[in-house]
């Protein structure tokens, strides 16, 4: 039940939102998330945004990953 | 970056697998608390991934699951009170109360609606207002902002026939209430990741500081989830006991402050009826005092019948990680996900569906 995917913010008007999901484009709440801005990714739960997802940190893992399997091996 | 398929490449899980292989030297019993995680932990096979000396068991993190019998025998009486119209997420409608389930009350005449969002309950309040719009609040801290937040729109708008009947539920003070009963011992925990970014991960300091268990927020990503692991075995191996993130890219130490606050604006702790562990002090939320206006409890006198809990169903020790599915003698037989017996075969996320849909024959 605390399932939330990211997805891509396209437009922002005031508290809300809107993107797209599978090509669709779908209204949701920012209210959670003032922060957020187009082109940032959110990870969105029941029609609203909880978290605006940190690209660099996802890099970081991402390379750590790749070290990680490199030394592995 | 989508964020998706970066974190289900398999080359980089077979090296976190043998990352972990290599170092995993001690036997560990590691507790994923959340349902989406166990979802995740048996679609990609992670359990036989991982070494022989690592046991996952499930835990109590799955919101529909841990809704009392007797909460949801009051959601069906509110059901049964004329001019309300109910709505609710899907999974909560086919959990069966003592005498009947809402899809039941349903069948029998009652306005029960499955949204998506609280935006949709509010929509629905909007376009019916000569009825009562009655939203069933179950979940986590993931979610009780966004209904803290309906409850905030509806004052904004004049929006005055909307209610909610506040069943939420706090995570921290459960995994406590497991700790301190000391039926499963565990030395680690997948710290859930939803509830964490609005939380925070420091909301898991007190089990690595007072109970010296390692503890990692992770992510739903095959990925993610072998980092976790990977994580823990490393704290374990190294007797350390911290408090560390596999999730970066959406949890932080101190989670959505915006999201903390509504919550607080709207609702106060209070004690909740968990099923299989009893009433747990300050584990719920209630709508405060200033918004009583819009608790179902207060607008109205809800009367339901003493509860008759599912007999020989074990989702109370399933739920503390004492036992599993496979333990329950009617699990695959009397209880499958068409007929479910308790509330861990219905819900996507429990642990017994989680169990039929992808363990092997034996509910392993
Ligand atoms: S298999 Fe069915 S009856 Fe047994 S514990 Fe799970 S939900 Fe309850």
């Amino acid at each position: 039940m605390c399932l939330a995917v990211p997805v891509i913010i396209t437009k922002v008007e005031g508290k809300e939102g809107e993107v797209e999901i599978g090509g669709v484009s779908r209204r949701i709440s920012l209210w959670l998330t003032p922060e957020a801005k187009v082109g940032d990714y959110v990870l969105l739960h029941t029609g609203y945004a909880i978290s605006v997802l940190d690209q660099e940190e996802a890099e970081e893992t991402l390379k750590l990953f790749q070290e990680i399997a490199k030394s592995a091996k | 970056m989508k964020y998706i398929t970066e974190f289900r490449n398999s080359e980089l899980a077979q090296g976190l697998i043998t990352d972990i292989r290599q170092k995993s030297k001690r036997n560990v019993r590691f507790m994923e608390f959340c349902g989406g995680h166990t979802v995740s932990i048996f679609k990609y096979g992670i359990r036989q991934a991982l070494p022989p000396t690592i046991e996952m068991v499930s835990g109590p993190g799955c919101p529909v699951c841990v809704t009392a019998t007797s909460d949801i025998d009051k959601a069906v009486a509110l059901a049964g009170i004329p001019g309300v119209i109910i709505t609710s997420f899907g999974d909560m409608l086919r959990v069966p109360g003592s005498r009947s389930s809402l899809q039941k009350a349903r069948a029998e005449g009652a306005d029960v609606r499955i949204v998506y969002s609280t935006m949709d309950a509010l929509k629905i309040a909007q376009e019916n207002p000569d009825k009562t719009i009655a939203f069933i609040g179950v979940g986590f801290e993931t979610t009780a902002p966004t209904i803290a937040v309906s409850v905030l729109q509806a004052q904004q708008q004049g929006i005055k026939n909307y209610c909610v009947l506040s069943l939420h539920k706090l995570c921290p003070p459960v995994i406590k209430t497991i700790l301190d009963a000391g039926e499963v011992k565990l030395d680690g925990l997948v710290c859930p990741g939803h509830v964490s970014a609005v939380t925070g991960s420091n909301a898991w300091q007190f089990v690595a500081r007072d109970y010296g268990i390692p503890c990692v927020v992770a992510g739903f990503e095959p990925t993610d989830i072998l980092q976790c692991v990977d994580m823990l075995v490393t704290q374990v191996e190294n007797n350390q006991a911290k408090v560390e993130i596999a999730y970066k890219r959406g949890v932080t130490p101190e989670g959505n402050l915006e999201a903390q606050k509504v919550m607080r604006q709207v609702f106060e702790p209070c004690p909740a009826k968990w099923r299989g562990m009893g009433v747990v002090p300050g584990s719920g939320l209630k709508l405060r005092h200033e918004f009583a206006c819009y608790d179902a409890e207060v607008a109205f006198e809800i009367k339901t019948e003493p509860a008759i809990e599912p007999k020989g169903c074990l989702c109370g020790e399933i739920l503390r990680g004492a036992k599993t599915p496979a333990d329950c003698r009617l699990f695959r037989k009397t209880c499958t996900p068409e007929n479910p017996v308790g509330p861990c075969m219905v819900s996507s996320e429990g642990s017994c569906s989680a169990y039929y849909l992808y363990g092997d024959i034996s509910g392993r």
